[in-house]
């Protein structure tokens, strides 16, 4: 009785065992090795920095091209790119290092909320409805799209200014919080050297006191920075400054000159409180450019130093 | 003055809500806690309060320890899952205790386990009776018998009910109109008061009827399911009693005995659980009916209810994908 | 099929329109209608008069703007629309109430139209006219019925069923005789035997108005509707009139029907026989919790606050919303110093407690939005699938079909904002699909 039990199970065991194998034989996908071992070397995210549908699609475009002309894994920084490079045999395409960074201090300290959303929590409804609690068409609507997208965790909403914070560490600039972004916020930027960056922290285009009546940290294009830049990296277009990250040689200038504290510097040591003002110095060493850095009002310069760092 | 409110459109709700929806049900399910105590005693109360706190105390537990969310007790859904699990056994003194077990299943496996109202597949009553059904089978068909009204003690004396004693006298040879005429048989109009052997809450076809009226009027069940599941149950078992009737019981006793009239009332209408839109609705309750009939009379149990209805709440979800409301621009 | 009865409150109906005295400044945005904005043809410190062209339409979807009051253009600047979005405005200062000379404005009612159907679609768009039953639609382009497609229903949209207003009640009311002189020269303009006045048929008296005003003219019928919210909505009005359904992404014209709004035909019989623009609309201002209740005439560009502080002196403390236009579909108000639109239709101030959204909770599946859906869809769906971001499904199950009525959550007991969701699943839809393109 057991031995018949055992004996058909057996055999249809047997028999399903030499269909599998032959239906395997058959349907067998060749694919290349290196695709699974280049996804192997990706973050696997799939964040979709890259423009493809995820890590493997982006290293079966790696194996297919051969090379990696245009294809660069921004969340994979330079460590993955010399890593695939060596895979597939070329020389990696190394680009500075970026990092996503907020252009809006609309805190809500410094742009008080004027009326009370009560909708949908998500800020591209928002943003279709109207224009925001603090009335400022081009601010941050603080429902944490951003937040919501980005996959390392490197964006959260801080509860107390309303606007989101960066983990430089944990950002790796695969731009998924900018494209999530209905107001155009965020923006990658060169990490810098030591970390260091100076921007403008408004995207407000309207004239400067429309721009003011909304938010007291508002870029009011009154051009002081451009004027001040030695290196002619500020522009104001449209009531708004911006600085080219390729031009800005952190020397902080117009950050001292900003009346309304619109323009940031991050990861700097406290302003010297140095009260002359030299010529202006297009030295690249950074020292220099620091100890030529003028700070007319210490206190009040807004330094923003990241508390990770 | 405050802050001007800004949302998107519309800027009114009805004043509906998920509380109101589920204490309607527990108000609906009155009259059947009423027959039941009317007809097995303090019994059938105790196990009531029993299995309702005990439902109410392990969603607070899971909810506050385990999920760590807010408490959702008060919306009373705890409360209906309650209500039908004491309404599905039968109303012994062994119930008392037993039901706990069967509510710490329903709750935790059958509900929060998906995630709380509104996520789970199944319907956690149902969840709970069939382990209590797997886990406990003499106790969950060892029926109190019924003879007086507003029995007092705590008398387990067993009884059967009227599709127990059909199946047992089938398997015996008998044919059914001998099962019929036996003496332990109640009469169609005892029947139908509930005057008979069975679960709780399931025995007064009438009892069971005033809910449904009631929820029907206020919206909260449609008829197409209980329409549907009873309809096919009554015609299927029409066909059968119509071929051979020595074998088959027929279509009144079939629809009124059993589960199939609380089920098709107030289990298959559970709204998490059952599909969305009408056409599906009706299929679910059709799939409903004759899976019930097919194993009162083909099954290992004389009865067939909570297996069909979880069956069908199996395919619900392809029942939403594949039934969609008419659509008004084609 | 679907809709639901929310709370009726037509507290204003039986307030007479009254005239709304003249700011001291009005700012005329340059988009009032749908489509691009006009073009400012005055500057700064130029002296207009009331109904003189400010503004030219140049694009193709465009209407005209005039001046609604008289005085000097003080500036042409952005200016905050009601939800706070930066606009192009003209500023004028009012300086007395000059009319132009070429506007007939004796209380004399000219029944007589002998313009041909062309010159009569040429009249509306000098006049500037457009839909006033909320989408702004510029009224020259629907009366041009495009080559290959007859017009074979004219239907006047006078349900308002949304709760609260009763600008579209008064009118009724107060000009029957226009509004079906405005009826006949639409009819005229299209070539239609019969035009249609749907009316929900809980307003007995204007319905009764209008039937012993219609019985004087020609092929005017007036057709009392089932009271059920959104009756007033153009697929579905016209379904009830008509027995006709617009399919899936096409306009009424492809099943020959014109739909208008009540407010729109009163504007014609003014632009036609009275050669005046749309300076003017009515305005409904409305609240359960405020001390009067008010219809107006207001000249276009005046500000929310003007309104308020005219008709009520200032907001309840306890005010929670303002809304523009109706409780299921008006838009909420976050800048009260915006000016109104030619499309504006009320001032709605709701209570704290009124305007308060109840917390949301799990989908019980109960499919009540599915049985309040109009048309025939499945917003609990539709909110799954915008979560999670999946917007080619929510596109194959027909989420552009959405009118965007307020139904499904007006009746989601679990209170998730539906529509919001449904309307963010839209944007994106179509995002996506100007990306394919």
């Amino acid at each position: 009785m057991i031995l018949t039990a055992v004996l058909v199970l057996g055999l249809i065991g047997i028999f399903f065992a030499i269909v599998l194998y032959f239906v395997a034989q058959k349907f067998k996908v060749l694919e290349d090795p290196l695709i699974d071992e280049i996804a192997e070397v990706l973050p696997g995210a799939n964040c979709g920095g890259c423009g493809k549908a995820g890590c493997r699609a982006m290293a079966e475009a790696f194996v297919k091209q051969g090379n990696m002309d245009g294809l660069k894994c921004p969340a994979g920084g330079e460590e993955v790119a010399r890593k695939v490079a060596e895979l597939l045999g070329c020389t990696p395409e190394i680009s500075d290092p970026m990092v996503a960074v907020v252009r809006c201090n609309g805190s809500c300290g410094n742009a008080t909320a004027k009326n009370n959303y009560d909708g949908l929590a998500d800020c591209a409804f928002a943003n279709s409805v109207y224009v925001g609690e603090s009335g400022c068409a081009f601010g941050c609507l603080g429902l944490g799209n951003c937040a919501k997208a980005c996959q390392f965790g490197a964006l959260s909403m801080d509860p107390e200014t309303g606007l989101p914070v960066v983990d430089e560490e944990k950002c790796t600039a695969c731009g998924a919080c900018v494209k999530a972004c209905p107001r155009g916020i965020i923006e990658l930027r060169k990490k810098g050297v030591k970390n260091r960056r100076v921007y403008v922290a408004c995207r407000n285009k309207e004239k400067g006191a429309v721009a003011r009546k909304w938010c007291t940290a508002a870029c009011i294009g009154c051009g002081k920075c451009e004027k001040t830049c030695p290196f002619g990296a500020i522009k104001v277009e449209n009531n708004l400054a911006y600085i080219d990250f390729n031009l800005c040689r952190l020397c902080r200038k117009c950050v001292a000159e900003c009346p309304t504290g619109a323009i940031h510097a991050v990861n700097f040591p406290p302003l010297p409180p140095k009260k002359e003002a030299p010529a202006a110095d297009a030295a690249p060493a950074k020292e220099k450019v620091e100890a030529a850095a003028p700070a007319p009002e210490p206190e009040k310069a807004p330094v923003q130093n990241n508390p990770t760092y | 003055m405050n802050l001007l409110k800004i949302s998107g459109s519309p800027h009114v709700h009805s004043d509906e809500s998920t509380k109101k929806i589920m204490w309607r049900v527990n108000l609906a399910l009155v009259p059947m806690l009423l027959t039941g105590i009317a007809y097995f005693g303090l019994n059938a109360l105790l196990i009531s309060i029993v299995s309702v706190a005990c439902c109410c105390l392990f969603q607070w537990l899971i909810e506050k320890f385990i999920l760590k969310v807010p408490s959702t007790v008060c919306d009373g859904s705890a409360i209906v899952t309650g209500l039908l699990l004491a309404f599905n056994v039968p109303a012994t003194a062994d119930m008392i205790w037993l039901v706990a077990i069967g509510a710490l299943v329903a709750i935790g496996v059958g509900k929060m386990s998906f995630g709380g109202l509104g996520k789970n597949p199944f319907n956690p009553a149902l969840v709970g009776r069939v382990f209590m059904l797997i886990s406990f089978p003499v106790q969950m068909t060892t029926w109190p018998t019924v003879g007086k009204w507003f029995p007092m003690g705590f008398d387990t004396v067993s009884g059967a009910t009227p599709l127990g004693l059909i199946k047992e006298g089938v398997k015996g040879g008998q044919s059914i109109s001998e099962v019929l005429a036996s003496p332990d048989m109640p009469s169609l109009c005892d029947i139908f008061l509930g005057h008979m052997g069975g679960s709780l809450g399931e025995v007064s076809a009438i009892a069971i009827l005033i809910g449904a009226i009631y929820l029907l009027c206020r919206k909260v069940i449609t008829w197409h399911i209980p329409v549907a599941f009873i309809g096919s149950a009554f015609i299927l078992s029409g066909i059968l009693w119509l071929a051979d009737p020595t074998q088959f019981i027929d279509p009144v006793t079939t629809i009124l005995t059993g589960g199939i009239m609380l089920g098709a009332c107030f289990m298959a209408t559970d709204m998490v659980t059952s599909p969305m839109a009408k056409s599906g609705q009706l299929i679910f309750g059709v799939g409903c009916g004759l899976l019930t009939i097919i194993i009162r009379n083909w099954g290992a149990y004389p009865e067939g209810v909570s297996f069909a209805i979880l069956l069908m709440n199996s395919v619900t979800p392809l029942i939403n994908r594949w039934c969609k409301p008419a659509r008004f621009a084609c | 099929m679907g809709g639901v009865h929310p709370e009726e409150n037509k507290i204003s109906t039986n307030a007479v329109i009254e005239q709304m005295p003249l700011p001291k400044q009005v700012a005329v945005l340059m988009n009032q209608h749908l489509g691009a904005p006009a073009t400012p043809i005055v500057a700064k410190g130029d002296k207009v008069k009331v109904g003189q062209l400010i503004a030219e339409a140049q694009a193709f979807m465009c209407a005209n703007i005039h001046s609604p009051v008289s005085g000097t253009v003080n500036k042409i600047d952005t200016c905050k629309d009601m939800v706070g979005l930066p606009k192009t405005a003209i500023y004028i200062d009012v300086e007395g109430d000059e009319w132009m000379e070429s506007i007939d404005r004796t209380p004399d009612i000219k029944r007589e139209c002998t313009l041909e159907p062309k010159e009569i679609v040429a009249k509306l768009k000098e006049m500037g006219i457009v839909g006033l039953g909320g989408a702004t639609f510029p009224a020259h382009i629907k009366y041009s019925v495009p080559e290959g497609k007859k017009a074979e229903y004219l239907i006047i949209n006078a349900a308002e069923c949304e709760p609260y207003l009763t600008s579209d009640h008064r009118v009724m009311m107060e000009h029957a005789e226009e509004i079906c002189i405005g009826v006949s020269i639409l009819r005229k303009a299209l070539g239609v035997p019969n035009a249609y006045i749907g009316i929900e048929s809980n307003k007995p008296e204007p319905i009764r108005v209008m039937t012993e005003m219609a019985r004087t003219f020609e092929g005017i019928i007036v057709e009392p509707l089932v009271v059920k919210y959104p009756q007033g909505a153009e697929k579905q009005l016209i379904n009830s009139i008509t027995g006709r359904k617009v399919p899936s992404g096409k306009l009424p014209i492809d099943v020959g029907c014109v739909v208008s709004n009540i407010g729109t035909t009163f504007a014609v019989y003014e632009a036609v026989q009275k050669n005046k623009p749309l300076i003017e609309n009515i305005l409904t201002v409305t609240g359960k919790k405020l001390p009067s209740q008010h219809n107006y005439q207001c000249r276009i560009g005046i500000t929310y606050n003007d309104i308020i502080k005219h008709a009520l002196g200032q907001l309840p403390e306890t005010t929670g919303k303002v809304i523009s236009g109706g409780t299921m579909m008006g838009k909420a108000i976050s800048n009260l110093d915006a000016p109104t639109t030619k499309g504006a239709s009320s001032v709605l101030v709701m209570d704290e407690n009124e305007a308060r959204r109840r917390p949301e909770s799990n989908c019980i599946r109960c499919g009540k939005c599915i049985n309040a859906c109009p048309m025939g869809l499945e917003p609990y769906l539709f909110s799954a699938l915008v979560k999670n971001d999946r917007i080619e499904e929510a596109q194959a199950h027909n989420i552009l079909d959405c009118i965007e009525c307020g139904c499904c959550f007006f009746s989601c007991p679990a209170n998730k904002p539906l529509t919001d969701e449904i309307r963010l699943g839209k944007n994106k839809v179509r995002a996506m699909m100007a990306a394919k393109k």
